[in-house]
């Protein structure tokens, strides 16, 4: 069985691909604090989307699991969460100093993707699974985005989607390789990312509170000398 | 029905930590829960010596000899960091519902590090692993300063990074077991289904995980958190996140080592010696320049995880004995360190080596403490790390890996000297001013000695019990 005997939805499952890429990059290259929040919840959207084309291609209940519970815990208790824990303030914040300006960011970003290919090939021609062939590249791709977001961004709220993106491009590949995950890894999952949030959010605003500012880039207070 | 009881205890105390009974109640039924998971883990790892292996509540917990060895550390340190919060944390925080808090999220974080040798299925371990960090994030940022929120901040999202990337490992070894044709996602499972595992698929799980846990356990270079996080949190939280969080993480890749061993064509011992050594090499340099005590013993804990993970990675069941063995010292030792630390600073009232002289004549039991804890941690006889690396050494030698070993035996002395310059800087010369001493709260010097009995006694003699735990710990790491 390979993706071949799928046409259309391979087809549809790439588009989506390409697109979760597109919101990875937007992730990295936006300045806006709630530009980056809409983002990461258009990426949330496409990953459930993902999720219901592989339930329907496998025939797989679980995979319909996996994007209501995404639907549920990225696109609407996330921004719920940051809402009411992080101040209005830093939702306006725009970012004017960042540690790598766009063009750089976008060029480092398009060796990341580049390297992604190169990490999953071995592990495709190792083993054929449908769907992973775009899934395990472009979730190791946004995973390698995500992380870069955190290195580059200085605002708490940035570093903090930037993670989420990480989680997100780890399910986005966990979807084509392993679409039968026991529903209770699922549902662990689905508390483990609004927890993070929480804890991060309840830390970004004693922060602000505390020190005036949520530019947690520029804490640099212990160090070695 | 231990294993389930022991989940339910601290679960039951962070709830009634938040009543209205107010703090005492809260730290008096924090540490009534944190006796009775003693005890409780305790007959487990007698249960376990016994039958090999325990399961509950479906096979959804079980225990092995490495679980319980990790269990009981951390049940022991949980009791006496439980202890050492009622006089510390009493005075550190003057508000009622801050105290609670604290102690609602005592119980959780305890209740995160004992489900992580307990769950069976590996991606509900995973989850466990994660909120030891998530759980325990407000107490490293409990004193509410900026340097304390900057080490939370680190701690949250460097950690957090690590754990996703191991969570892509840990879909590799289910995408891999279930093309062996093995369905349960356990660490039994995986064992069998290693042999029959693609290698491409076992081995980038095995070093995102590696990698993704070892930011947890504070492997260079992704150690960077760690010496913040543990030396900004309060005493009796560093001496959980030092002595046993630590080790929990450390536990996961350990269970990893037997899976890869067993994989036809792949070595992962080059892989631990590497990291172990590295992480090793740098805390040593760290070491030497330190300037905060406690900075010094969160060194001292990379340079004990590197060292834990050179012995597991030279192989054999003596040089895992060792490993097991310095785990237990690590935990032990550690703890008492970092209680002594919070001693000397609630008596000197800094946290800098440079600042503290003499301590000896102002608070001679804080002196006391940290000398008998730099030995210890250091690695001078009769202390147990002392047995533990002379084995690991000596296992070393006989399986005749010197290079490795040379370089291990040459970072741990200078670690040594390193450690006891600093100490006994701090301990005698000459005090500068005279500073008003206040008197350590009776409860934590409780903590001290009660910290300061397994201390002294396993290095000068390992009961049979124990010595059998450690056995059959060191045989499920592979040896």
């Amino acid at each position: 069985m390979t993706s071949a005997s799928f046409p259309v939805i391979s087809a549809l499952d790439a588009l989506t691909g390409a697109l979760f890429l597109l919101t990875a990059l937007g992730v990295v290259a936006t300045r806006q604090v709630l530009a980056s929040l809409q983002l990461f919840i258009l990426q949330s959207l496409l990953l459930a989307l993902s999720a219901v084309l592989l339930g329907i291609g496998l025939g797989s209940p679980h995979l319909l699991a996996v994007a209501a519970i995404t639907i549920a815990t990225k696109t609407l208790m996330i921004p719920w969460l940051l809402r009411h824990t992080v101040s209005a303030e830093v939702y306006r914040t725009r970012e004017i100093e960042r540690v790598l300006n766009i063009p750089s960011s976008l060029l480092i970003s398009a060796v990341l993707i580049m390297v992604a290919y190169a990490v999953a090939n071995p592990l495709l021609n190792a083993v054929d699974v449908p769907f992973a062939q775009v899934n395990l590249p472009l979730g190791i791709a946004a995973m390698f985005l995500g992380a870069f977001t955190i290195a580059v961004r200085r605002e708490a709220v940035p570093q903090l989607l930037g993670l989420l993106a990480v989680e997100n491009g780890v399910f986005f590949a966990g979807i084509a390789i392993v679409p039968n995950l026991p529903v209770i890894a699922e549902l662990a999952a689905a508390v483990d990312v609004p927890v993070i949030t929480l804890v991060i959010g309840l830390l970004t605003r004693q922060i602000h509170r505390r020190l005036g500012t949520t530019s947690v880039g520029r804490l640099a207070a212990l160090r070695e000398e | 029905m231990e294993l389930a009881a022991i989940l339910a205890v601290p679960a039951l105390a962070s709830g009634l930590s938040l009543s209205p009974l107010g703090r005492r109640f809260a730290a008096l039924i924090t540490l009534v829960a944190a006796a009775i998971v003693l005890g409780l883990a305790a007959s487990v790892a007698i249960g376990v010596m016994r039958s090999g292996r325990l399961d509950a509540l479906d096979q959804w917990l079980t225990c092995d000899a490495l679980g319980a060895l990790i269990l009981l550390l951390v049940a022991f340190v949980g009791f006496t960091a439980a202890i050492f919060s009622w006089g510390y944390i009493g005075g550190r925080a003057e508000q009622q519902a801050k105290i609670q808090r604290y102690y609602c999220l005592y119980n959780l974080f305890l209740l995160s590090m004992l489900a992580v040798p307990l769950l069976a299925n590996v991606a509900l371990m995973w989850i466990a692993v994660e909120l030891t960090t998530l759980l325990s994030a407000f107490l490293v940022g409990f004193e509410d300063t900026a340097e304390a929120l900057e080490a939370a901040w680190k701690y949250v999202v460097l950690t957090t990074l690590g754990a996703v990337l191991a969570l892509l490992g840990f879909l590799i070894l289910y995408w891999g077991s279930r093309v062996a044709g093995l369905e349960p996602f356990t660490w039994v499972g995986l064992a069998e289904a290693a042999p029959h595992m693609p290698p491409a698929l076992l081995w980038p799980a095995f070093l995102l995980i590696l990698v993704g846990f070892g930011t947890k356990v504070g492997l260079v270079p992704m150690h960077t958190w760690l010496p913040d996080a543990h030396s900004q949190a309060p005493a009796s939280i560093c001496a959980l996140l030092s002595g046993v969080e630590t080790t929990t993480a450390l536990y996961v890749i350990l269970r990893l080592f037997p899976v890869v061993g067993s994989a036809p064509g792949l070595d992962a011992r080059p892989w631990f010696i590497g990291f172990g050594l590295v992480s090793v090499g740098i805390a040593t340099l760290l070491l030497i320049y330190v300037r905060d005590f406690k900075r010094m013993f969160a060194f001292s804990t990379v340079e004990h995880m590197g060292i834990i993970l050179v012995a597991a990675g030279l192989g054999g069941a003596e040089a895992h004995i060792g490993a097991a063995y310095q785990i237990t010292g690590h935990a032990i030792a550690k703890s008492f360190c970092f209680f002594a630390a919070g001693m000397t600073v609630m008596a000197a009232g800094t946290q800098e080596i440079a600042a503290v002289r003499g301590l000896i004549r102002s608070s001679p039991l804080s002196a006391l403490a940290l000398v008998a804890g730099g030995f210890a941690i250091a690695g001078a006889p009769p202390f147990a790390i002392f047995v533990s690396e002379l084995v690991i050494l000596k296992a070393g030698l006989t399986s005749g890996q010197y290079l490795a070993i040379a370089l291990l035996a040459f970072f741990v002395v200078v670690a040594f000297c390193a450690v006891m310059f600093h100490v006994n800087r701090m301990a005698f010369g000459v005090p500068e001013r005279d500073t008003p001493v206040k008197a350590a709260p009776l409860s934590c010097k409780v903590a001290l000695a009660l910290a300061a009995i397994p201390l002294i006694a396993i290095g000068l003699y390992v009961p049979g019990p124990l010595q059998e735990l450690l056995n059959a710990a060191a045989s499920a790491m592979g040896g």
